[in-house]
């Protein structure tokens, strides 16, 4: 990076910075329609989209940000579940990097049948859009919205099954204070049965070389999953570690990730309660100094403070949850950057 | 109607009822079965036409015992007339309507108007089943009597699950005065707890809920129960997990009065399906993947109990094949995973999809034909399912060498949901006749293909 310029210069540099990025990847990069989960994406071009990530959170930081790098891109949010911070960090992510960002909500109520998701989408097609950007609580929409829209297709979160741009930043997060991924212990706790975050994550930090073990009540886990076991081949998160207990998983960790316990689980049966939850699960200075002892402490928010994270490590020394959240901005920006202008961003109009 | 004489000619007759595997002609006349011969000499009787069948197999015409036709109420996925018409593609001659229509098949009026219609429109043979319980809503019996004078061969509350223990006791115990079968859909709602395909790595790999196959266990083996109580019919429908297995083994080492099907699909196909690639499991999630025409009830369940259904099918632990054909509009599975209809078309593809069995030595033909013949036939205590002489003339003649592509879009039903669209299968109907008529015939242009690529 250039430390010398004139902050008057610096729009202009951003262009610069961005051309010469695409140069670089040219020889490695692939073209990329959608970006739906990281199962898809090889350790190289995660690191690619982090390195690419790096100009952006430097952009991110700058005084006057905002570049022309997709100007005319037209990117539409399609939010189908309530969201705050990730529909804004997208929505912040386009607009830095010069596109018209539309923010379409849609209670997934109002929506209930597929024709009408099929319809919005073709709706919002017709209208020669570049990326959509999916949020919906079942798993698999966007996968359904890709098979049938000509735009790029990014999943926001769907269901319980993946969360690739809350990968993205966390990988980002953790390379930025540990520099090399592989060999790491990355303890993820939490509600590892309806988290697509922690699908995610498990890919996303294995495929990097990172050690993943998670731990949870025996009730938030698969039944097939056994805890005190490894995962093999066979079920798709190969070599994940189910640890007996979280003491065990968070022990001489290199990060360790609380993951939200919503009200819900404890009404459905899945938890005693709240209390004993924090109790036996809760991450607290106690359970943390368990780990190394600059382990970093990491959750993707909403936080409930008290129940799975005590407010004592959440704002301590060791959290980066917000960093996370300033990252995501850069990350989504490289992830809509790599969509939207080297990807085959296929428009309706321009075909 | 003028008297039809008919001489099926030159194939191999395969009629397990009556331990028949011969090539033979077979003699129809008047509607009926007339004789199977001895052997073939080419000659045909005076006074009768010609079918010529060599290198068919010649089989009685199939009995599907768990059809939806989804009339009257919801004439836009299937009526009786297209429903028919696709049970006669795949070689059935006899179906059984299940009751959920709109309305209910839960009083003689409903009843009789199905079996009339079916009987004006129908291309082949409707038999109703009655509901178990007044608009199958679990809380009341339905009458019984009223319906067995209707006709129903049985009672069925199928896609909702009779989960008040005490109302299946008292269904099971009153059945025992008709003497006709509860076919109870067993599922235990608060296990699926929302799943939408069966529990295990795929659910857990693409983030769908998933339901514990003890969800259909837990019911099967109260049901068996609560038939050794009552000593009631009871015929176990889609029976699709190793626990149920278990429990059915043990309720008829016991002498439990019970019948027990399995689906083609739940024989042939498994939860990889639902990856979208025709079972192949990817490396990486495709677009193809959460195929909603994958999504069925039971769901498809894992390789090993899909081999043990296989299994229990070839040894006779499961009596029977039935198809549980349940036809959609296409806006019900153009849709998230979550949001589809369960439920998948079968009639046309039936036969050929589960004959891959026989080809892979997994199950004999003998018994494949008995379990959609002979099987069904001796659960409804009907003189069907048989090339018996004075039997009704339903004979159904496969070509065992016949490759062909499944085409959805080209199915006598009303719909396409078919997991199997662009599979290629190998067997195949090529003449279906009910009653000494026939009511279909492959176009030759369809059968061009006949042999190819063996």
């Amino acid at each position: 990076m250039t430390n010398s310029t004139t902050v008057e210069n610096q729009t202009n540099l951003v262009d610069v910075e961005i051309s010469t990025q695409i140069a670089e990847g040219e020889s490695v990069d692939v073209p990329r329609q959608h970006l739906l989960d990281l199962d898809d994406f090889s350790s190289q071009e995660i690191t690619e989209l982090l390195d690419s990530a790096e100009g952006m959170l430097e952009i991110v930081g700058r005084d006057s940000r905002k570049t022309p790098a997709l100007r005319g891109k037209t990117i539409i949010t399609m939010f189908f579940e309530n969201s705050t911070r990730t529909r804004v960090s997208f929505e912040q992510a386009g607009k830095i990097l010069g596109a018209d960002v539309i923010n379409v909500t849609a209670s997934a109520s109002s929506v209930s049948k597929g024709e009408s998701l099929l319809n919005t989408v073709k709706t919002l097609q017709a209208m020669d859009i570049d990326a959509l950007v999916v949020r919906h609580p079942h798993s698999g929409a966007p996968y359904f919205i890709a098979r049938h829209a000509a735009a790029s297709v990014v999943n926001a979160g769907d269901g319980t099954h993946a969360h690739p741009t809350q990968s993205l930043l966390d990988l980002f997060t953790v390379r930025n204070h540990v520099g090399e991924l592989a060999g790491k212990k990355i303890a993820i706790v939490g509600d590892i049965l309806y988290s697509r975050v922690a699908r995610s994550d498990i890919i996303a930090f294995q495929k990097m070389g990172a050690a993943v073990v998670v731990s949870c009540p025996n009730t938030l886990l698969p039944d097939e999953w056994k805890p005190g076991s490894t995962l093999d081949e066979s079920a798709g998160f190969n070599g994940l570690k189910l640890a007996k207990s979280v003491d065990e998983a968070v022990d001489s960790a290199d990060v360790v990730m609380a993951l939200r316990i919503q009200q819900e689980r404890q009404d459905a049966g899945h938890l005693p309660s709240l209390r004993e939850y924090s109790d036996r699960w809760g991450i607290n200075s106690k359970r943390l100094s368990l780990a190394n002892d600059d382990a970093l402490l990491m959750h993707p928010g909403p936080m409930n403070e008290g129940v799975e994270i005590s407010s004592e490590v959440a704002h301590g020394a060791q959290s980066v949850v917000e960093e996370q959240v300033r990252n995501g901005v850069a990350v989504r920006m490289a992830v809509l950057y790599k969509l939207c202008a080297q990807g085959k961003s296929t428009r309706i109009g321009a075909g | 109607m003028e008297a039809i004489k008919l001489a099926i000619t030159g194939g191999r007759v395969i009629d397990p009822a009556q331990g028949i595997d011969r090539v033979a002609d077979v003699l129809i006349s008047d509607g009926v079965i007339q004789e199977i011969t001895e052997g073939s000499s080419g000659d045909v009787p005076s006074g009768f036409e010609s079918l010529d069948a060599s290198g068919k197999i010649v089989s009685p015409g199939f009995v599907d015992l768990h059809t939806h036709l989804r009339d009257p109420g919801q004439e836009w996925k299937e009526t009786i007339v297209t429903g028919t018409r696709a049970a006669a593609y795949g070689g059935f001659t006899t179906v059984c309507a299940m009751p959920n229509t709109d309305p209910v098949q839960d009083s003689a009026a409903v009843v009789d108007d199905v079996v009339r219609r079916a009987g004006a429109d129908g291309a082949i043979r409707v038999l109703p089943i009655g509901a178990i319980s007044i608009g199958q809503k679990g809380k009341q019996l339905s009458p019984m009597g009223e319906l067995a004078d209707a006709g129903v061969i049985g009672f069925s509350d199928d896609g909702n699950p009779v989960t008040d223990d005490n109302l299946m006791r008292q269904a099971l115990a009153y059945s025992v005065d008709v003497d006709l079968p509860i076919i109870n859909h067993a599922e235990d709602k608060k296990l699926v707890a929302g799943g939408v395909m069966s529990a295990g790595a795929v659910a857990t790999r693409l983030g769908l809920p998933g339901a514990p196959v003890e969800a259909e266990t837990v019911m099967v083996a109260r049901d068996l129960h609560l038939a050794d109580l009552t000593g009631a019919r009871l015929h176990v429908p889609h029976i699709s997990t190793l626990g149920s297995l278990v429990a059915l083994r043990s309720a008829k080492e016991c002498g439990v009065d019970v019948t027990a099907e399995v689906t083609p699909h739940h024989l042939t196909l498994n939860d990889e399906w639902v990856y979208g690639l025709n079972g192949d499991v990817p490396a990486v999630v495709s677009v193809e993947a959460y195929d909603t025409n994958t999504k069925v009830n039971p769901p498809l369940r894992s390789r090993e109990h899909k081999e043990a259904v296989v299994e229990a099918l070839s040894e006779g632990l499961i009596d029977i094949i039935a198809t549980d054909h349940a036809p959609h509009a296409a806006t019900d599975k153009v849709c998230t995973y979550n949001e589809a209809a369960h439920g998948i078309n079968v009639l046309e593809t039936a036969f050929a999809s589960v004959f891959g069995l026989v080809e892979t030595g997994k199950i004999s033909i003998q018994r494949l034909i008995e379990s959609l013949t002979s099987g069904p036939a001796a659960i409804l205590r009907k003189d069907l399912g048989s090339l018996k002489k004075g039997f009704s003339a339903d004979v159904t003649i496969i070509d065992p060498g016949a490759t062909w592509i499944v085409e959805p879009e080209k199915f006598e039903s009303k719909s396409m949901n078919s997991p199997l669209g662009g599979v290629q299968l190998t067997g195949r109907v090529v003449t279906t006749i009910y009653q000494g008529e026939t009511v279909f015939e492959l176009p030759v242009e369809a059968s061009v293909g006949s042999g190819a690529g063996k």
